[in-house]
């Protein structure tokens, strides 16, 4: 079976001569949940933009489930639905007739198509606003408008550019919800994050660009596996010195009640809890003191490119 | 995609272009129904009445074809020019870029939304005028081709604009300056003949002299210039217009990256 993205040697230099892409090479396995991580300029949108058409390539060669973009760009994108950074509806539009005209310009015969709109309105809570103007809604409601326009033809690839900014907790643990659902029953997902932990609870794989290259690209499971190091930070119920020292351990007191200690893989973090006790130093609370995936990801961008 | 789904696509862009017009009916459908009844009675009635006949038609009779051709050619043009820009502004172009549909069903979507709203403004200012005047129709096929045509041709040229507009005053700027002028020397009020030789020349590379020409002709039998020649120029800037179009849409000047 041919991957449900593939990207070979993929440039662009814009007009002004900025080099967006430098050569990416990107596989995603179809049925997967891929994140594509990147600071800010890193090319993740460029990316995004010669999939779905709207950046011309400089050079290289895309598939989408195995059609090539250069040969057949229509049949390529009957595959795809888009779920773009910016909100681009009509917001003077319905939100059930934004559904229905973009399963129209799909080929979908509006029958179907109206059945289709209740179906994903219903999915993503928004029944109730059918008949409300896009530009009524919440930001939130907004995002899921999207989501929801970008499902109605029932593509096989779903690219998400940075779907949960601007939305709430709540919200979001409900459309990651929706997201391992529809990824579970075969649509491969791509998703363009800028929060870390939303990729390493949702994706399986991920690849990191930055400086229109692509960094690293492999599963998230084996690049936690790489940390080295985890800074934990321990809340003491005693007072606790300033110039506190445990052999074989990195730790350094932030004030009089807080440890910050670094463990370094493989290390036992009893014989840690073993020493403090011995010490009558009670510690009443622990936490990272950083995403693992956020260290690991900045580890990343600082290497040299 | 095939040929139905081509259709389908094609029905859901006009559908989308009517009920947005549909929408906003104050604002694309009344001012030209307003604006015509105060032409009708100062031009027809009041001054009109002054001037006496025009190609043996009171000038009332005389000026109305060219009234209702004023009416199309504002009408398609300002829908495609406003729509499409709009689209462009607020980024829902995207919708049809990264669909599917073939560059050609997105132009005839869009002069097709042109066309419907040219044409029921027609009808509404024609229905006006019959308040005023009788209305002859020498020819009822050349009526409807001159109307379609017109209506296609001005659609096509406000697609033009809205892919180079970047502002919202760039859609104002050509039927500012540039119709609204053509279309005032371009016969509606007056019959070339009654001008020198030399402004009778010039006026024959305006090309809303030959869509008012063959428009009235079609109404009242009588024409400023060749019918074969006026529709054959309508034709060729149908062709160019849409050509070039397609060519804008196909190479995604303006419109991608």
């Amino acid at each position: 079976m041919s991957e449900a993205l593939k990207i070979e040697g993929l440039q662009k230099t814009y007009e002004n001569g900025f080099e967006a892409l430098k050569g990416i090479d990107l596989s995603v396995e179809p049925g997967d949940f891929f994140a594509l991580l990147g600071p800010n300029g890193a090319g993740k949108s460029t990316t995004i933009g010669i999939v779905s058409s709207l950046v011309a390539k400089s050079a290289g060669k895309v598939w989408v489930h195995g059609v090539d973009i250069d040969k057949d760009f229509p049949g390529a994108k009957r595959h795809l639905g888009i779920v773009p950074q910016e909100f681009n509806f009509n917001v003077f539009e319905k939100v059930e007739d934004i559904l229905t005209n973009q399963a129209g310009y799909y080929g979908i015969p509006l029958r179907e198509a109206r059945k289709r709109t209740d179906q994903f309105l219903e999915r993503l809570g928004l029944t109730e606003k059918r008949h409300t103007r896009a530009r009524m809604l919440s930001g939130g409601m907004k995002r899921r408008l999207m989501i929801a326009r970008a499902l109605v033809h029932q593509p096989r690839l779903l690219i998400l550019d940075e779907p949960t900014a601007g939305v709430d907790i709540e919200m979001r643990r409900s459309m990651y919800e929706f997201l391992r659902e529809i990824n579970a029953a075969g649509t491969t997902i791509i998703l363009t994050t800028h929060y870390l932990e939303e990729a390493e609870a949702l994706c399986r794989n991920m690849a990191i660009i930055n400086h229109g290259k692509i960094v690293t690209n492999r599963s998230i499971k084996e690049l936690l596996r790489d940390l080295h190091k985890e800074v934990f930070i321990l809340d003491c119920a005693s007072d606790i010195p300033q110039d506190l020292h445990i052999e074989g351990f990195d730790v350094q007191a932030l004030d009089g009640h807080t440890v910050q200690v670094a463990i370094e893989k493989g290390q036992d973090l009893a014989e840690l809890f073993s020493v403090l006790h011995q010490r009558d130093i009670a510690v009443v609370s622990m936490r990272n003191e950083a995403n693992r995936l956020e260290q690991m990801f900045v580890n990343l961008l600082e290497q040299p490119a | 995609m095939n040929r139905y789904e081509q259709y389908v696509a094609f029905m859901t862009i006009l559908r989308k272009e009517i009920r947005r017009y549909l929408r906003i009916w104050s604002q694309t459908l009344l001012p030209s129904a307003i604006t015509m009844t105060l032409y009708y009675v100062i031009f027809g009635n009041l001054i009109g009445s002054r001037i006496g006949t025009m190609g043996g038609y009171s000038y009332m009779e005389f000026v109305v074809p060219g009234l209702i051709m004023m009416a199309i050619v504002t009408n398609s043009y300002a829908n495609v020019v406003a729509s499409f820009f709009g689209a462009k502004f607020n980024n829902s172009v995207e919708e049809l870029l990264v669909s599917p549909i073939p560059a050609y069903v997105i132009l005839l979507g869009y002069v097709a939304g042109g066309v419907s709203r040219g044409v029921l403004v027609a009808i509404i200012v024609t229905t006006v005028s019959l308040f005023f005047t009788r209305l002859p129709i020498h020819n009822p096929m050349l009526v409807v081709l001159v109307v379609t045509l017109t209506s296609v041709l001005f659609s096509l040229l406000g697609f033009i604009n809205a892919v180079f507009a970047n502002t919202f005053d760039d859609i104002n700027i050509v039927p500012v300056f540039v119709l609204t002028p053509l279309t005032y020397l371009g016969g509606v009020f007056y019959s070339l003949d009654l001008l020198p030789d030399f402004w009778a020349s010039v006026s024959q590379i305006n090309p809303l002299v030959y869509v008012v020409s063959a428009f009235r002709f079609g109404m009242l039998g009588i024409s400023d210039v060749n019918l074969a020649f006026a529709l054959s120029m309508i034709v060729v800037c149908v062709v160019l217009a849409f050509g070039y179009s397609l060519h804008l849409l196909h190479t995604g000047k303006r419109l991608r990256t």
